[in-house]
């Protein structure tokens, strides 16, 4: 007996695609394939098949009425008790810092403007992926140095009121800098005199005053002399079959457009960088996927649509709100909510003089008057006619 | 008790106007005394009568209504000079600094204020945030010198804290300030963010005082019979006491310096009166040096009216105690105290076919078990069984009564135990009366709950209506809640001995003599006839142990897995696998595989539970889960499974042997800081010397505590119990075992190796700057042979991070859930199958991008294709 061809498993399984969400089709697909080489698959076999899938797709539908933000807050929340709280730990790459556990999730919700340590995972397009000198190179011209990386000692000579940098013969060599170079770096950031001495800069404020020599001072140890701002430190590793650059510090905007980056995938854990670079969508990827990796580093399981929930809240206004007071949680179109959560007595008095009007179309304010909330059983709104019942006696 | 419940459809904010404030009072209040030399409260004073009433018998003067019935009434305070409003006293200063001093429109050309009034209906019509304008509003007029409309030269207003406006060099009253926003025009209030609507600028300043009714501030009589009054009580007394001596002082004509400075009292009781928390003002005690809880204090924070009292409520209805396990009663049951269940009641109608019933109830009455407390009558009298004719009563119950009867067996109740984190923290039981001071209740539903025996205590609720109850049972019953939603998988399973029994009872080498078999079925509640005996020997016959527990299956069960103590060989050798860790169930029956925490561990990836539950229902898991248990524990029982210190005894060679290796690991360490103290180590990329140094050491040291552990575990085998739980994932791991049988390891904190205490050294008997592996915290004792005195406190050291690091991240991680809640509680599924919120907003078009709910997803995925394909062609890939 012979089973269903591969063309009517692909038409057949296509019908589906009204019904059944995307993934699930091509998953079908694939899998009746596969399985249809080994072992011929009935024309019967396969209606029962597809009617299998419908129906238990149809059983594992969410019921209109659940309580889906609550269960995605719980889900999220209860397991933060088991995660661990210290701030540094080593993942994948060694040798740089990362925020995990505890943390990390609480700044991803937050939505911090800067992460408290900034990542970049940099990858490179095919010509550089490959050689690990053409990485290596790529990095060093990124990696922002400043004078004081260079520097082996700065004074300020108070006598000649000038401040002194001495330069790292090693480092400079390392780096591929002169003091020639680093003098003029000084010179046009300070608009200040730099007089080169062996391996010594002088350098002299316009005029010779305590306060100029001190905001100079301040300043000159901070100059760039190359490299990307803020992107401080770098590791090149071996991924796969291809170098990659991590950084610490980030500059997704400047990065993005080297031409040795291959931007399809290079990332960024700022959140904030992504949506201003890429847009709103996908600041909202990078909060899943961000939350999902700090979740899943410490051993937790969490379903993704719960977090999908929570970065879509965070998106669904068209920018990066926070969870929180100054976020969604602030924004409430309730007063009572508003007012329940934090800031009471604020929320009240502005609703006071702004004569707003609170609905009571939200969960906490019928809690507070004592009313059923308007979710799950709640939410079904059926009233059964008298007449009916009376006509049944 | 079939009241029709008032609904609050909605709630407007507004300011009261003091037309308002005096119209709603039911009296001027003039006297700052309460209470006269009797007892009685003084007319006019602020425990007026016509207030409200709160003592009980006693009806209210003004609308007649018992104690509790009757809300209370406000009266008021005519102020002798106005006063400003602490509330609202950045709302005043905005307002001021954006008008002129003279005509009070807003200092911008006419032009520039239409067209922000057009911007703001506009706002107001589209339902937004009309009042940001202001800010903007304010910034550019409160800079303006000359007012465009009148000419008037502007002059520059200073806020001082708290209460006070200089103007140049002159003091602005509150009465001056009044006026001024008196000249505010409705549509310049608009552009300031006040809607003239329900709130004029002017009333920002208070000229009449509302005076809350006296069942906003009851007094407490102690035991002594002294009245002790409430704290917004004596705030008032002090307003009033302030206000009369200033508008005598006025009437007077005293001198003007005297009657500002009584002006200036008033501010301040008036003032702390609404919050006793502004910056800059003294808080107002008590006599004993107490701070006052005034209006505000009272209704922000934790305890606060809002988060206290009405987010929150305290019920009537519940119990609380300790909690104990029995591992007899089901997951679906809760052992309750007959003492509690004598004390909690669930109210019955009676009918034709229950007054029976009910009439044996009440002649039973409060004190003996299946009894009632009391009897309701349909026309709403209640009847206290403990006093009542019980006898009579009972012959006069008939239909329309209601008996308030005791918790009974099978009764649905709410069980919960705090911090209630998931929905799971809070499920429904059914009701098993028992002897006893304590809840009872199921080893299984332990880690939902999070519960152990420690002296945790547990709260009881008993839902009133049937309505109510039949909620409970359908969707909060234990069983419905196998399956978490935070992952699709079983958080409701066997832990600890269960999974132990289980692997006992279905490894390869148990035999059953008939009589065992028998008594493992009993215990697992099962009274079917034994299959055929597995294995004939002498005569007699032997059944396996995963024969018995193939009988727990459910008819049809097919699945293959791995087990926990699969060693993940190169080539899996499946069905002939060494350790009979390749699991395989067909139709039923267990083939193949031992059972550990991979077939039904609560939290785990449990495979026969997950599939149980997802296929033939929670019921079907129930069953199995409460079987399964039970026989598990009655297999351990009669194997007899026990764990000691022995279990941790090694060989004095393996002893050897570790010692060789620790002192290996501690030259390498000795090693590596000579060649750092050379200056001769390779800094690894990115970090400096000193930490590359650590790394290292650390890398050694930690290498140096697995290979110790590996020695141990070669001489810890299977037949060590300890080793079974920890292999099978009952309880304990290895490397708790390694660390009670060889070394403990490095002690850390904050992830590095102990490096504080004295100057440069972790403790004095250590040499300045010594960077051994001992100096810093390395044990080489095991727990068993014990830690020698310096490293017992290295060991303290670490230990007390723990500590510190779990206090920290409750409170942290509590705060963060409390955040997500508030943010995500409005969003539900609609009947269109998006995700909305309060406003209707869509947040989500279809949930989850699939519309599936996670608690009945396969593991996350939606749909489980291959477990479909097997069933139909029994073709399976794995």
């Amino acid at each position: 007996m012979a089973g269903v061809s591969a063309d009517t498993i692909r038409t057949e399984v296509r019908k589906l695609q009204d019904v059944l969400p995307n993934s699930v089709v091509k998953e079908l697909e694939n899998s009746l394939l596969r399985v249809s080489r080994e072992k011929a698959i009935m024309r019967e076999q396969l209606d029962e098949i597809i009617e299998g899938v419908k129906q238990a797709y149809i059983d594992a539908m969410v019921e209109p009425g659940e309580a889906v933000g609550t269960v995605a807050a719980q889900s999220i929340g209860e397991p933060g008790t088991q995660m661990t709280l210290r701030t540094f730990h080593y993942a994948g790459v060694a040798e740089l810092n990362v925020t995990l556990g505890l943390p990390r999730l609480i700044e991803i919700l937050d939505a911090r403007r800067t992460p408290s340590t900034s990542l970049m995972t940099i990858y490179l397009n095919e010509k550089f992926a490959k050689s690990r000198d053409k990485a290596r190179a790529f990095a060093q011209e990124i990696e922002m140095i400043a004078v004081e990386d260079v520097a082996s000692q700065t004074e300020t000579d108070l006598i000649n009121m000038e401040f002194v940098v001495t330069l790292d013969r090693a480092r400079m060599h390392q780096k591929e800098l002169t003091p020639a170079k680093v003098a003029s770096a000084i010179r046009s950031a300070l608009k200040a005199e730099v007089v080169v001495d062996g391996n010594k800069l002088r350098v002299k404020p316009e005029a010779p005053t305590l306060s100029d020599l001190r905001r100079v001072a301040a300043k000159a140890k901070g100059v760039p002399l190359r490299g990307i701002k803020g992107i401080n430190r770098i590791v090149v590793k071996m991924e796969g079959d291809e170098y990659v650059v991590y950084t610490e510090g980030s500059n997704f905007a400047e990065i993005l457009t080297l031409p040795e980056v291959d931007p399809t995938r290079t990332i960024t854990n700022n959140i904030h960088e992504i949506e201003e670079v890429l847009g709103i969508e996908a600041a909202r990827n990078a909060i899943i996927n961000e939350a999902i990796k700090t979740l899943e580093e410490q051993g937790l399981n969490v379903d993704i649509r719960h977090i999908m929930l929570v970065a879509d809240m965070m998106t669904s206004s068209g920018e990066v709100k926070q969870i929180g007071r100054h976020g969604v949680s602030g924004e409430k179109a309730s007063v009572l909510a508003r007012a329940s959560f934090e800031t009471t007595i604020k929320h009240l008095s502005d609703a006071c003089i702004r004569g707003e009007m609170d609905g009571l179309d939200g969960i906490i304010e019928n809690v507070i008057a004592g009313q059923p909330i308007p979710l799950g059983t709640g939410s079904v709104e059926l009233v059964m006619r008298r007449e009916e019942k009376v006509g049944r006696e | 008790m079939m009241r029709v419940p008032k609904l609050i459809e909605r709630m407007d904010f507004g300011l009261l106007s003091p037309d308002e404030i005096r119209k709603m009072s039911v009296t001027r209040i003039v006297t700052a005394d309460t209470y006269d030399e009797d007892g009685y409260p003084i007319e006019r004073g602020l425990m007026d009568p016509r207030l409200g009433v709160v003592d009980p018998g006693l009806r209210c003067r003004t609308c007649g209504a018992r104690a509790g019935e009757c809300p209370g009434h406000f009266g008021h305070v005519e102020l002798a000079r106005p006063v400003i409003h602490v509330g609202y006293i950045e709302v005043i200063y905005d307002c001021l600094r954006a008008t002129c001093r003279k005509c009070g429109r807003i200092s911008l050309p006419d032009s520039k204020l239409e067209e922000y009034l057009n911007q703001v209906a506009e706002m107001r019509k589209d339902g937004r945030k009309w009042w940001v304008v202001a800010d903007e509003i304010v910034r550019s007029a409160s800079s303006v010198e000359k007012c465009p409309h009148c000419g008037e030269k502007q002059q520059q207003l200073k806020f001082e804290k708290p209460t006070a406006f200089m103007e140049g060099k002159n003091r602005l009253t509150p009465s001056d300030v009044r006026e001024r926003l008196e000249r505010i025009t409705d549509d310049d209030a608009m552009l300031l963010g006040i809607n003239p609507e329900v709130a004029r600028p002017e009333w920002m300043v208070l000229t009449a005082l509302p005076v809350p009714p006296v069942t906003v501030r009851p007094s407490i009589t102690l035991e002594s019979g002294v009245r002790s009054e409430d704290d917004l009580t004596h705030k008032l007394v002090d307003i009033i006491r302030i206000n009369q001596r200033l508008s005598e002082n006025i009437e007077a004509g005293a001198p003007h310096l005297i009657v500002e400075d009584l002006w200036e009292l008033l501010q301040y009781h008036v003032t702390t009166y609404f919050t006793n928390e502004v910056s800059g003002v003294p808080p107002a005690r008590h006599r004993s040096g107490r701070i006052l809880r005034t209006l505000a204090q009272r209704l922000k924070g934790k305890e606060g009216r809002f988060r206290g009292n009405l987010s929150g409520k305290r019920v009537d209805f519940s119990a609380r105690t300790v909690i104990s396990p029995d591992p007899c009663i089901s997951i679906n049951e809760i052992g309750v105290p007959e003492y509690v269940a004598k004390t909690l009641t669930i109210p019955v109608r009676v009918t034709a076919h229950n007054v029976e019933e009910l009439r044996n109830f009440v002649r039973r009455g409060p004190d003996t078990h299946p009894g009632a407390n009391t009897v309701i009558s349909p026309d709403g009298k209640r009847y206290d069984l403990r006093y009542a004719d019980r006898e009579e009563l009972a012959k006069t119950l008939e239909q329309g009564f209601i008996v308030e009867r005791h918790l009974m067996d099978d009764d649905i109740v709410l069980f919960n135990r705090q911090p209630s984190l998931h929905r799971m923290s809070i499920m429904a039981h059914e009701v098993r009366v028992m002897p006893g001071r304590t809840f009872r209740l199921n080893l299984c539903v332990c880690p939902p709950y999070n519960a152990d025996f420690d002296g945790d205590e547990m709260n009881l609720h008993a839902p009133q209506s049937e309505e109510a109850q039949a909620e409970a049972w359908i969707l909060m019953r234990v069983q419905e809640q196998i399956l978490s939603p935070r992952f699709g998988g079983p958080i409701i399973g066997g832990i600890q001995d269960h999974i132990t029994g289980a692997y006992l009872l279905t490894r390869r080498d148990t035999l059953l003599t008939r009589e065992q078999a028998q008594q493992l079925l009993a215990a697992a509640g099962l009274a079917v006839d034994l299959p055929k005996p597995a294995i004939k020997k002498d005569g007699t016959r032997y059944w396996t142990g995963k024969q018995i527990f193939s009988m727990l299956l459910p008819k049809g069960l097919n699945l293959a897995y791995k087990a926990k103590i699969c060693e993940n060989c190169v080539r899996c050798k499946k069905e002939e696998c060494d350790i009979d860790a390749y699991v395989v169930i067909r139709d039923g029956q267990l083939l193949n595989g031992v059972m550990d925490a991979r077939s039904y561990k609560a939290l785990d990836r449990c495979e026969v539970l997950d599939r149980v539950a997802k296929d033939y229902g929670t019921t079907a898991a129930r069953e199995f889960l409460d079987r399964v248990t039970r026989l598990s524990i009655a297999a351990a029982t009669m194997f007899g499974f026990t764990t000691g210190i022995d279990d941790e005894d090694i060989p004095p060679e393996a002893r050897e042997r570790i010692d060789e290796i620790l002192d290996e690991a501690r030259d390498k360490v000795n090693k590596l800081i000579e060649i750092y103290n050379l200056g001769e180590m390779e800094p690894l990329p990115g970090r400096s010397l000193r930490e590359t140094l650590e790394m290292r050491i650390m890398e050694v040291l930690a290498e140096s505590r697995d290979n110790a552990g590996e020695i141990a575990e070669k001489y810890l085998g299977l037949d060590n119990h300890a080793v079974i739980m920890a292999r099978i994932g009952a309880r304990g791991s290895m490397l708790n075992l390694t660390q009670m049988a060889a070394c403990v390891g490095q002690q850390s904190v904050r992830g590095e190796r102990l490096s504080r205490g004295y100057k440069w050294r972790t403790l004095p008997h250590y040499k300045v700057g010594d960077l051994g592996a001992e100096a810093r915290g390395f044990i080489g004792s095991s727990y068993k042979r014990g830690l020698k005195p310096l490293e017992f406190f290295f060991h303290a050291m670490g230990g007390r991070e723990g500590l510190v690091d779990t206090a920290v991240r409750t409170a942290q991680s509590g705060y963060m859930q409390r955040r997500l809640i508030n943010a995500l509680q409005d969003l539900r599924v609609g009947y269109d199958g998006t995700v909305r919120d309060d406003r209707g907003g869509i947040v989500q078009f279809v949930y989850g991008e699939d519309g599936i709910d996670p608690a009945r997803s396969d593991g996350g995925r939606a749909v489980n294709i291959e477990k479909i394909i097997e069933r139909v062609t029994g073709f399976s890939g794995g």
